[in-house]
């Protein structure tokens, strides 16, 4: 907070001119009304389908159910089940998402009859073998972020929307990426577009969202994610269907003894 | 018509330079368009069934090119304190690399260990100045009892490890005006070396009881560009050197000295700008060609200037004695380029593009030596001031005492000459073909060095890739498939030439175990397809960016990468060990069957198809060459008998070359077709002065022997003394295949002189009567050989 005081000040200082935000508390406040125009979904559940496509184009699929249970205080709490491929049919995943601390997460294997915790503080990598990585598809939850707004900019399918276009940093450990550029709706907080950099610092993967709607009159959700890894020549799409909100799920849906259930 | 050639030429001198410095430089300007590739895929064709191999399975799976940094701390113990500090450090720097997509490392190795029933995936250490000594020893433990570390990221006796830094090199980028362009392979893979360099820099002045080698394919390119460099910076002016410096000494004259100079560099001018307009790239083998221009070019001015010189001695002035050279030189020359062109030409047969665009070149520099010999030589020659004083050298009657002596000595001749011929051929089937590419780059060259030395301490460079395609989706899973694998592997694993084996069965019993407490008994292959299934979805849930198993699994689980690291092993070696690995798989796994794809695995088979392309090349040349020799002797006999010179010397020299080293490679497959075009050009000259004695002055085959000796033995001589000289040099390449064929193409030019001066003259007098029986006339020669070539 003093650091921030002290940057307006310099800034007042230098412009003279009447109390500007800074780029950086511009894209926090950003990031916090968007998180707040989330709220009070409660829970929702949705049908996911995932398509790998390889440099040779050919094509992979997973299937995955998902339901996620707003959080109050801490992160979203969710529950994954995996559908296809037929061999990992039953394994369920669920995860407590936190803020800086690393996520906690079980899986329930059903070939194993076993819930394991998985102890791991990289979740960079690729899931099921996608371009998103866990990192991509968990809660993005305000403090894992640093922010620095850049400008607003036509956005969107068509250009229709218009965006803020914001820098985020993570604030976590082990993430595979120096930053992200994400382009977010100004009005409903959609977010048509992320692009990805690596640790070097070079364009790694673009993320685009399109087909959203809008469930109970406020909340957006796109019904297709495609993401291109600019350095493999890989992609996947992420298609959602059956979304469905206020569905009456509690805590007890989103426990150990759940996954075995 | 070639005295009023050479009477307008003359008189207008001034034009006659003015046109070639025209075309020099009009050609000279399309240098502005070569780029070198250093990329080692250049050496095979877009459609080389084996490259199509490898690029499939890099298209499957991620690209193979690599960075192999190697620390090696000085007291040979890697696991303490301060060397784990550097694996650290360089692995975090490593992601800086630029175009880099993995960084694996004893540091970042991702240890599985379960506790109850949590399974934690972790850096295998981290913050290496905090570890207690047992700590360390802990790591040191897991370390060596992981077969994916050890010959790999760990030496067995711990006193070396490497950070393997994995490439993904784009197609295209983005310049700083906004625009896609396409990505220069060479730029890039210098970008990586260069910062590879600077990592290492980093390592030995912040941790100076540590050395640094680097290895991998990205530094293997690298090293054709730094080969090429090399030769550049040395071989070159010493060519151009010692090419002064010969025909000065034979010439004594500056101003001869001068002009062949000028010469010989424009014809390197022009080939290259040649180049650089059909959009040749530059590649290590295509360096060699500057040597060999400027070699090649000295024959037509030792010609053209020795002719004006001896003319001017025995008293003409400088611009008659320039129109007698040209009368007399103008038709060897032609044909002798004209061959030699061929010769090259006949280089675009080989498999290996860097070959076809080496004999383009070569073509294209010796027929501007030839245009610049006729065109801009007798221009600068009356120009230019010469002093020569008058009388008879004492060279022309060595030679004549030579073919008296040849001619003395001729039944010993031919039956000692031909018993070596003979002898030298016979020995050729004792030569194998075998190819190192490693050993491409002698000790001069880091690479070289740094490989060795990695190869005979922690791990290989040479591996062979193996895509074990179970057919269905999902199917790696299945346990008769993993086990197979298993089997596979084990197997793989006994292998003299196998130094590791990379597969995703170490994964698998690894995980089984975990997954049960870490118990010991469960250290072996899932039973069931849905547990395999299931652990490696939760094993690659757990992995950081980077270390995925994209690598290893297809995206539909169907397939799998099996990679065996071997040794630096040859061509021969390594088709014998895909041989032999084969007709395992078809004995033991025969649906599991997959071919073995490598760079390695693609440079064996090159040779060979090579080698067989090059037959077919070295026919066509041969045939259009004797075709020639035909017309222009003309005389179907002697043109057949011809075929002697121009074949055995090259024959011989792949005999001599049992003794010297018995191992042909890429570059020596070329060497026949290559040096066809160049002996040819001593056998015309020696011929054709031979017949003009027979035919027009009716000398006897003895005399005409004489006469032949006494006005071309000289200029043979230095021509051959030159080519020598160049080929040497050629020949102390820091590059191998250059240096081979340097090498072999001086042998088989001093072959051809031997053979020219001992067994030629021997063979003509013997072969007389049949020679000329196809002559009714012998008074009307000329009518004759007409009426025999139409």
């Amino acid at each position: 907070m003093k650091k921030t005081l002290l940057a307006s000040l310099l800034l007042l200082s230098i412009s003279g001119a009447a109390m500007a935000e800074t780029p950086a508390e511009k894209g926090l406040r950003i990031a916090q009304e968007g998180n707040a125009y989330d709220d009070g979904f409660v829970d929702s559940t949705s049908d996911m389908t995932m398509t790998l496509k390889n440099r040779t184009g050919k094509t992979s699929r997973r299937v995955i159910s998902a339901k996620t249970l707003e959080g109050k205080g801490d992160g979203d709490k969710s529950l994954s089940l995996f559908n296809e491929p037929a061999d990992v049919k039953g394994t369920k995943m669920l995860t407590f998402s936190h803020g800086l601390k690393p996520d906690d997460q079980w899986l329930f294997l059903p070939a194993l009859k076993r819930v394991k915790r998985i102890n791991s503080r990289n979740k960079s990598g690729p899931f099921m073998g996608s371009e998103f990585s866990f990192e991509d598809l968990g809660s993005q939850e305000v403090e894992k972020f640093t922010y620095t707004f850049l400008r607003e900019e036509a956005c969107g399918e068509g250009n229709k929307l218009k965006c803020h276009v914001i820098e985020r940093k993570p604030a976590y450990q082990y993430s595979g990426y120096t930053k992200q550029v994400a382009w977010v709706d100004t009005v409903g907080y959609r977010v048509p577009k992320v692009v990805f950099y690596d640790r070097k610092n070079a364009l790694l993967k673009t993320l685009t969202s399109t087909g959203y709607k809008q469930f109970l009159g406020k909340y957006w959700r796109p019904s297709l994610m495609s993401m291109i890894n600019h350095q493999s020549g890989k992609s996947t799409t992420l298609q959602f269907s059956n979304y469905k909100f206020k569905t009456g799920l509690s805590s007890r849906d989103f426990n150990k003894n759940s996954l075995k259930r | 018509m070639i005295s009023k050639y050479s009477d307008r030429l003359l008189s207008m001198r001034w034009l006659a330079i003015i046109l070639s410095l025209v075309v020099v430089f009009g050609m000279a300007a399309g240098a502005k368009n070569l780029l070198f590739n250093s990329d080692y895929r250049v050496f095979f064709s877009d459609e080389d069934p084996h490259l199509v191999a490898f690029n499939n399975l890099q298209d499957t799976y991620t690209k193979s090119d690599n960075v192999l940094f190697v620390i090696a701390p000085k007291d040979g113990v890697v696991f303490k304190q301060e060397t784990m500090t550097v694996i650290e450090d360089i692995t975090e720097k490593a992601w800086q690399t630029p175009h880099s997509t993995r960084v694996d490392s004893l540091a970042n190795y991702q240890h599985t260990t379960s506790i109850e029933d949590d399974l934690s995936v972790a850096n295998l250490f981290e913050e290496a100045g905090e570890l207690t000594a047992s700590d360390i020893e802990s790591v040191k433990t897991v370390a060596l009892g992981e077969p994916l570390l050890v010959h790999r990221l760990i030496s067995e006796k711990a006193d070396l490890t490497s950070i393997n830094i994995t490439l993904e090199f784009p197609k295209t980028l983005t310049n700083e005006a906004g625009e896609e362009v396409r990505a220069d392979a060479t730029i890039l893979s210098a970008d990586v070396g260069a910062y590879a360099k600077e990592l290492k820099a980093y390592v030995l002045e912040k941790y100076p009881n540590h050395d640094v080698y680097l290895t991998g394919t990205v530094m293997m390119n690298n090293a054709f560009g730094e080969a090429s460099i090399y030769d550049m910076s040395h071989l070159l002016p010493l060519a151009v050197l010692l090419i002064l410096i010969t025909v000065f000494l034979l010439l004594r004259s500056v101003s001869a000295t001068i002009i062949t100079f000028f010469v010989v560099i424009f014809s390197v001018l022009i080939a290259f700008g040649a180049a650089g307009w059909m959009h040749i790239e530059l590649t290590s083998p295509v360096m060699s060609a500057p040597i060999i221009i400027l070699t090649l070019a000295v024959a037509d001015c030792v010609h053209m200037l020795s002719t004006w010189i001896s003319e001017m001695r025995s008293g003409k002035d400088k611009v008659t004695a320039m129109k007698e050279s040209i009368r007399v030189n103008f038709m060897p020359v032609f044909l002798t380029s004209l061959t030699t062109a061929i010769g090259f030409l006949s280089l675009n047969t080989s498999e290996s593009p860097p070959f076809n665009d080496l004999g383009n070149i070569s073509a294209i520099g010796v027929l501007a030596a030839f245009f610049l010999s006729i065109v801009l030589l007798p221009a600068l020659a009356v120009i230019l001031p010469v002093k020569v004083k008058q009388g008879k050298t004492k060279a022309s009657s060595a030679m004549v005492s030579l073919a008296n002596w040849v001619i003395s000595k001729q039944k010993l001749l031919l039956i000692v000459m031909g018993g070596i011929g003979i002898f030298l051929i016979a020995m050729v089937p004792r030569n194998e073909l075998n190819d190192v590419f490693v050993n491409y780059f002698d000790e001069r060259i880091e690479f070289r060095t740094d490989t060795d030395f990695v190869v005979k301490n922690l791990t290989g460079i040479y591996f062979v890739d193996y895509s074990i395609d179970a057919k269905e989706s999902g199917a790696i899973a299945n346990p008769d498939v993993l086990a197979n694998i298993e089997t596979f592997t084990t197997w793989l694993e006994t292998q003299p030439e196998v130094i590791h084996v990379n597969t995703v069965t170490d994964i698998f019993t690894r995980l089984n175990k975990n997954m049960h407490g870490d118990d010991e008994s469960f250290n072996k292959l899932p039973d069931s397809r849905e547990l395999a299934a299931q652990y490696l979805l939760l094993y690659e849930m757990s992995l950081p960016y980077g270390l995925d198993l994209n690598n290893q699994i297809d995206i539909d689980k169907k397939s799998t990468r099996i990679t065996a690291t071997l040794k630096t092993i040859s061509t021969q070696q390594i088709l014998d060990y895909n041989e032999r690995v084969d007709a395992w798989m078809v004995a033991n796994m025969p649906e599991l069957r997959a071919p073995g794809v490598s760079p390695s695995v693609i440079f064996a088979h090159i040779g060979m198809s090579n080698i067989i392309s090059m037959l077919s090349g070295t026919t066509i040349a041969l045939v259009l060459i004797s075709l020639i020799l035909i017309v222009a002797l003309k005389s179907l006999r002697y043109g057949l008998l011809s075929l002697i010179p121009n074949l055995v010397p090259a024959g011989m020299a792949f005999g001599i070359w049992a003794f010297i080293s018995g191992e042909i490679g890429l570059g020596l497959s070329v060497v026949t077709a290559m040096t066809l075009g160049i002996v040819v050009d001593d056998t015309i000259h020696f011929l054709s002065k031979y017949l003009r004695a027979r035919r027009e002055k009716g000398l006897s085959a003895e005399d005409a022997v004489r006469y032949a000796f006494s006005t071309v033995g000289i200029a043979l001589w230095v021509t051959s003394i030159a080519l020598i000289a160049g080929f040497m040099v050629l020949s102390t390449s820091s590059f191998k295949l250059n240096a081979d064929m340097g090498l072999l193409t001086s042998i088989v030019i001093a072959l051809a002189l031997i053979v020219d001066f001992l067994f030629l003259p021997p063979l003509l007098i013997k072969l007389d009567p049949w020679l000329n029986a196809e002559k009714k006339n012998s008074t009307e020669p000329k009518i004759e050989a007409t009426a025999q070539t139409t």
